[in-house]
């Protein structure tokens, strides 16, 4: 399977305070683990990202645990204050321990 | 929109099935939603209102639902809204995800596309800062199960 590719939606600049939308898309096959290969009927092993976290100048934005129940190729859609220039980081956490990461510049007019 | 007459019988078959095994299957699944709620609030019972689910009605395809949930919160330093816990109380296990906000974000709004195993109740339960818990229940109906099915 290709590596997930993260891609993330953030305005390219803001006014002070202004509060924007942030829409972020990974692509992932998020396997439940309950589902059956139709061919062997064995179960295919879990394979979900549980950890998603948006930071923005090193402090935490919003975070969210996920489970099974999540659609494959994560949706997230959330807001986030602007005070001051700076960067975005987002942060995916699969199970079997690797994370995708990937930044976004914010500035303000 | 207008539905066809495939559309039309795929809804009262599975209305019909729901029907049929809805008393034993939602009865487990309620019980171990509520532990779930039980453990999120720390034991306590949320009460109605601050906090609203946006599901839609139908949902034709149960392998991406969208869920948007919004919490009637300052979110400022002082007053704001900590998590979100959101259940699906027909699916195997009925965790879905939990939101964690900060006061840095703005307002306490997410949006994320979930799967659903059939019709069920989706839940979400807030937590404020200061303890206090809400809860919002929508029902969707599902015409095609998600969950590999």
């Amino acid at each position: 399977m290709a590596a997930p590719k993260p891609r993330v939606k953030v305005p390219k600049k803001a006014s002070q305070g202004e509060v924007i939308t942030i829409k972020t898309l990974i692509s992932h096959p998020m396997e439940s683990g309950q589902r059956k290969d139709k061919k062997t009927g064995e179960l295919i092993p879990r394979k979900i990202i549980n950890k998603f976290s948006c930071e923005f100048n090193g402090q935490v934005v919003f975070s969210c645990d996920l489970d099974p129940a999540v659609s494959a190729n994560p949706y997230m859609e959330f807001s986030a204050k602007v005070n001051e220039p700076g960067t975005f980081k987002f942060t995916w956490v699969d199970d079997d321990g690797s994370v995708y990461e990937t930044e976004k510049k914010i500035t303000i007019e | 929109m207008t539905i066809t007459r495939r559309q039309a019988l795929g809804l009262t078959a599975g209305a019909a099935a729901f029907l049929t095994f809805a008393p034993r299957i939602s009865f487990a699944a309620t019980a171990e939603t509520d532990a779930a709620i039980k453990a999120f609030t720390g034991g306590a019972t949320p009460t109605e209102g601050t906090v609203s689910l946006d599901t839609p009605e139908i949902a034709e395809n149960g392998n991406t639902v969208p869920v948007g949930v919004t919490v009637d919160s300052p979110m400022t330093p002082d007053s704001y809204v900590e998590s979100v816990l959101i259940l699906a109380d027909g699916n195997p296990s009925p965790a879905v995800a939990t939101f964690h906000f900060t006061a840095m974000s703005g307002a306490a709004e997410a949006k994320t596309r979930i799967r659903l195993a059939k019709t069920q109740n989706v839940v979400a339960v807030a937590k404020m800062n200061d303890g206090s818990t809400f809860m919002d229940t929508k029902e969707v109906k599902v015409t095609i199960g998600g969950c590999g099915g």
